[in-house]
């Protein structure tokens, strides 16, 4: 050979950025790796390219002007966000919130829960390399997005609640529709388990792999599915109940190994109850007013309040500092995808390149989030 | 219950903590709220994770007095969050408490790069959120448009033994 490559070409570890345009970062995320060979060494995520400043935002403008930012970061589930953005400064002035709101509100989030849910499920299956899923779930949730478009007037960045009432009530042709979704998707999951959850080289592609235990979760904050899926029972709907979630029958899917297989299916079930949730909310859901009463400019009293609330990716909370005008003094969003995408940085290392996809995907991150 | 463990265990390594009282849920969304000085936060954040507490978030608020950095504690087992304040003067650095909780290591560097607070012995402290080569930091209230730059008195009153 005229030119013999060095020896050293042969042992030689190698960066390798994946993103921040990539298909399976479901956002704009790079992934800083450190190669050997087909092994991950070191794995780096790099977030900030969808940094729009949104708690800067808030400093600047009323209470009520914040609203429509709520759904812009985690714009899958955008209900949950607006709820829990109303619903603290509610508590934190002090505004009555009708019985009927409460119901509706719930009704939205946990079909926003779903809608979220189901779309990780198709994109993560793509992901994996199938694509029949995909459009199996996109149709199912075809059917949420409509109903919530005669409601919202939105498809994905809802901005529907406000402070002590909804935007607008929810019609008999609302319900019927929702009640036809839930008998339509419990039908489904059968196929679903039947086409992924029995599927040999789905199982092979996520049994064992991306193992995030207990105790990883806890060092990184990890909320939501990521956690449930390692054993821990921690649902903000069940440890500090809020809305009508106290007078609902639901129970808390738990995994037990951690990995991507049990992500996926604690998902799953999370969907199944969801459906029960909404059941449950359309029976008891009272008659009476959609908007309760409350201030044109809302001025919460001098002082700090923090709310949580269990968005599809896990615990969100809001923790608004008030100086008694109808400015917030300071807004932070504590985003479940922070903790849940920095886990990553231990959950990579020491997998192969072509299980990173499988593993991001199963954490179900949602980067706007993160970077708000 | 997780809180109670935790205070005792608070009352055992640091009897010399200044302030630390029972909040009402309902009225502040979280449980207890410590006062802490500058060099008792890694102690704090030691007894959190030996009583199992996870790191919920870190966070900061500017004030005319200079910034103030809160920590957010929170248990899987039993709801008890707990807030840890500690009030900087500024420009003034915080030990890191990223040997304890990885999720400080992303968590400081949010703080960093929003407020320029530095933490001492990071490993890595960089900006997270905004590019490299940013020469701000804009939750800071001289920053950009802010309706009001107040003092911790102006909200939070008379501090109260």
């Amino acid at each position: 050979m005229a030119n013999p490559l060095p020896e050293s070409a042969f042992e030689q570890t190698y960066y390798l950025n994946m993103g921040p345009q990539h298909p399976s970062t479901h956002g704009v995320l790079r992934l800083f790796l450190k190669l050997d060979g087909e092994y991950i060494l070191e794995a780096d995520p790099v977030v900030g390219y969808g940094h729009r400043g949104h708690e800067k935002m808030a400093e600047s403008h009323f209470y009520e002007q914040f609203l429509p930012n709520t759904s812009r970061m985690d714009y899958l589930s955008g209900l949950i966000y607006n709820h829990g953005y109303v619903a603290a400064v509610e508590k934190m002035a002090g505004i009555a919130v009708p019985p009927r709101v409460e119901y509706i509100r719930v009704i939205c989030a946990e079909l926003n829960r779903i809608s979220s849910h189901l779309l990780w499920f198709g994109t993560y299956l793509l992901d994996l390399g199938g694509i029949t899923p995909f459009l199996y779930a996109f149709d199912d949730r075809e059917h949420i997005m409509d109903a919530l478009d005669r409601i919202t007037g939105s498809r994905l960045t809802y901005n529907y609640c406000r402070f002590g009432g909804v935007a607008k009530d929810v019609d008999p042709e609302f319900a019927r529709a929702t009640r036809d979704f839930i008998k339509r998707l419990r039908s489904r999951f059968d196929d679903y388990h039947t086409l992924v959850t029995k599927n040999v080289i789905f199982i092979n592609r996520t049994r064992g792999v991306g193992v995030i235990d207990r105790d990883a979760a806890l060092r990184f904050g990890c909320t939501g599915p990521v956690l449930r899926a390692s054993g821990v029972p921690y649902d903000i709907r069940r440890a500090e109940p809020y809305s009508v979630y106290p007078a609902l029958n639901f129970d808390i899917p738990t995994g037990a190994a951690g990995d991507a297989m049990d992500r996926y299916m604690v998902r799953l079930r999370e969907m199944e109850q969801s459906l029960r949730i909404i059941e449950q909310a359309l029976d008891g859901l009272p008659e009476g007013p959609f908007k309760g009463r409350a201030p044109r400019k809302v001025r919460p009293p001098k002082g700090d309040y923090y709310f949580a609330v269990e968005s599809a990716r896990g615990a969100l909370g809001y923790y608004i500092v008030s100086d008694g005008t109808s400015y917030p003094y300071r807004l932070k969003v504590r985003v479940p995808s922070f903790g849940n995408l920095q886990v990553l940085t231990e959950a990579l290392p020491g997998t192969l390149v072509a299980d990173t996809v499988a593993i991001l995907g199963s954490v179900d991150i949602v980067v706007p989030e993160v970077d708000r | 219950m997780s809180l109670d463990v935790f205070r005792e265990e608070l009352r055992r390594q640091l009897p010399e903590l200044a302030v630390v009282r029972s909040l009402d849920y309902a009225v502040s969304g979280r449980h207890l709220e410590i006062q802490a000085e500058r060099g008792q936060v890694e102690s704090i954040a030691r007894t959190a994770r030996k009583v199992g507490f996870f790191l919920e978030a870190i966070t900061a608020i500017d004030f005319t007095d200079g910034p103030q950095v809160i920590y957010l504690f929170n248990s899987y087992e039993a709801p008890s969050r707990v807030q840890v304040r500690v009030q900087l003067r500024p420009e003034e650095s915080l030990a890191t408490i990223s040997s304890l909780y990885d999720a400080a290591l992303w968590y400081e560097r949010e703080v960093f790069d929003l407020f320029g607070i530095r933490f001492d012995n990071h490993p890595g402290l960089r900006r997270l959120l905004l590019p490299e080569d940013a020469d701000f930091h804009p939750l800071r209230k001289d920053f950009g448009k802010v309706h009001a730059f107040r003092s911790v008195k102006e909200i939070y009153g008379e501090p109260t033994a």
